[in-house]
């Protein structure tokens, strides 16, 4: 990439240079990502450790499986979009980057700009997910034989295996009639319920279950709720934390200065934070998401 | 070309480029088609195309794998280019790289521990036969409650 060829018989240990030709802060900036890359790998590493150790573990395709306006059946949709966007900012802020290397102080301002939008759209998206699962109700078999709503939380993991039918048939006719309705209405909003006896809600929910609008399980790991909420938690942490730092340098490249100080070297160390922030979430996306 | 800033007097040359941007551009057409290859892969481990998981489990496990090496080279790629580690000095570069080699032996330690804890606690401390497989969905609950 260099167009300058590195001299040669530089004696870059003598001092009075960077030995790294690069300035104190992007150095800095390099060895703080590293440690932040150990953290996330921490992380990363102990949610497979309890992943490993588990005989049966949450499958991502049946949680993440919805977006807005679509009611599920639709895995690794909604987290493409999410993926693409920060993917698409990551362009957006090289390209900013470049313009500062060129002293371009229009172009700086119009790539940070479309890369705050991004990170913004991206911290949108994880706020949705977050409500979809913290509010959406799915029937996992609950510690009195019967079934129970549970909400996808640090607390509650209703992503278990499937109840086989006798299983089902047993656990439905310990069910209360308050948590067959609410099964119906979980699938079907507009569903009228006034009226119907225990008998016939159950076989509506039989109904439900057969043609797959709804999934009955046995509670999931919950473990999986808390490495979910802790990781992208962590994650939408450091885009937030990105684009204030983004809006800064913008703020700065507005105000012309970076054309006082000579360089846009602020802009470049910005521009390593907000790639690593795209780099984790290669990662993040891979073990919740892929696999 | 304009003149190119250097940030401070310590520095003896200015490593980054200034002209054209076709380099970046390739790069996230590469990241794009690698992500849609793996979201391709993916969806096929949601709908399963690779045939029953206990049966196939052996293939699963190597499209899981593939899909981790796609995302190694995406990560190579965002480093490489978009970090312009590419474009440092190979002794900057390598107090970098060789420090996170460190993974290769965190990822091998903590995952095999996970798997020895499964086998210890299906087994009972390995004084029983392991029977992980034909246990029935019924019986396995109980493991699930971690």
């Amino acid at each position: 990439m260099s167009t300058t060829t590195i001299p040669t018989g530089v004696k870059w240990w003598n001092g009075g240079r960077s030995p790294f030709n690069a300035s104190y802060g992007k150095v800095m900036m390099w060895y703080f990502l590293m440690s932040d890359a150990f953290t996330f790998g921490a992380f990363l590493i102990s949610y497979g450790t309890i992943r490993f150790s588990q005989n049966v573990w949450t499958d991502a395709n049946k949680v993440f499986d919805s977006a807005p306006f679509i009611h599920g059946g639709a895995p690794l949709f909604f987290v493409s979009i999410m993926t693409f966007i920060l993917i698409a900012s990551s362009v957006t802020m090289v390209l900013a980057v470049h313009e500062g290397h060129k002293m371009n102080r229009k172009g700086v301002e119009k790539f940070m700009i479309m890369t705050i939008i991004g990170g913004l759209l991206f911290l949108g998206c994880q706020a949705w997910e977050w409500t979809h699962l913290l509010t959406g109700e799915h029937f996992a078999l609950a510690a009195n034989g019967g079934l129970e709503g549970l909400n996808t939380s640090v607390i509650h993991n209703p992503w278990g295996q499937a109840l086989s039918s006798t299983e089902l048939s047993s656990a439905l006719a310990q069910t209360s009639p308050e948590v067959l309705k609410n099964m119906i209405l979980s699938h079907d909003h507009s569903a009228v319920l006034t009226g119907l006896s225990a008998d016939q809600l159950l076989e509506k929910v039989n109904e439900a279950v057969a043609a797959g609008h709804l999934h009955v399980t046995h509670p999931g790991p919950i473990a999986f709720g808390g490495y979910f909420f802790g990781i992208t938690g962590f994650h939408g942490f450091h885009v937030f934390s990105g684009v204030i730092i983004n809006l800064i340098m913008y703020i700065k490249t507005k105000l012309g200065h970076f054309d006082q100080r000579g360089h846009y070297e602020m802009i470049e160390k910005a521009g390593l934070y907000w790639h690593f922030v795209d780099l984790v979430w290669v990662f993040v996306f891979l073990c919740f998401y892929l696999i | 070309m304009s003149e190119q800033a250097v940030a401070s007097p310590e520095i003896s040359y200015v490593n980054h480029d200034t002209g054209g941007t076709k380099r970046l551009w390739q790069v996230f057409w590469i990241l794009s088609f690698v992500t849609i290859v793996e979201l391709i892969m993916g969806f096929g481990l949601a709908k399963h195309w690779y045939g029953d998981p206990i049966k196939n489990h052996g293939f699963i496990l190597f499209i899981k794998g593939a899909i981790c090496i796609l995302s190694l080279a995406k990560a190579y790629y965002i480093v490489g280019v978009f970090m312009h580690l590419g474009s440092e000095l190979r002794n900057f570069r390598m107090t970098i790289v060789v420090t996170l080699v460190l993974f290769v032996w965190f990822i091998i330690a903590f995952l095999s521990d996970g798997n020895s804890w499964k086998n210890m606690r299906n087994t009972r401390g390995h004084s029983m036969p392991d029977e992980t497989e034909q246990v029935a969905p019924a019986a396995k609950a109980a493991d699930t409650k971690e």
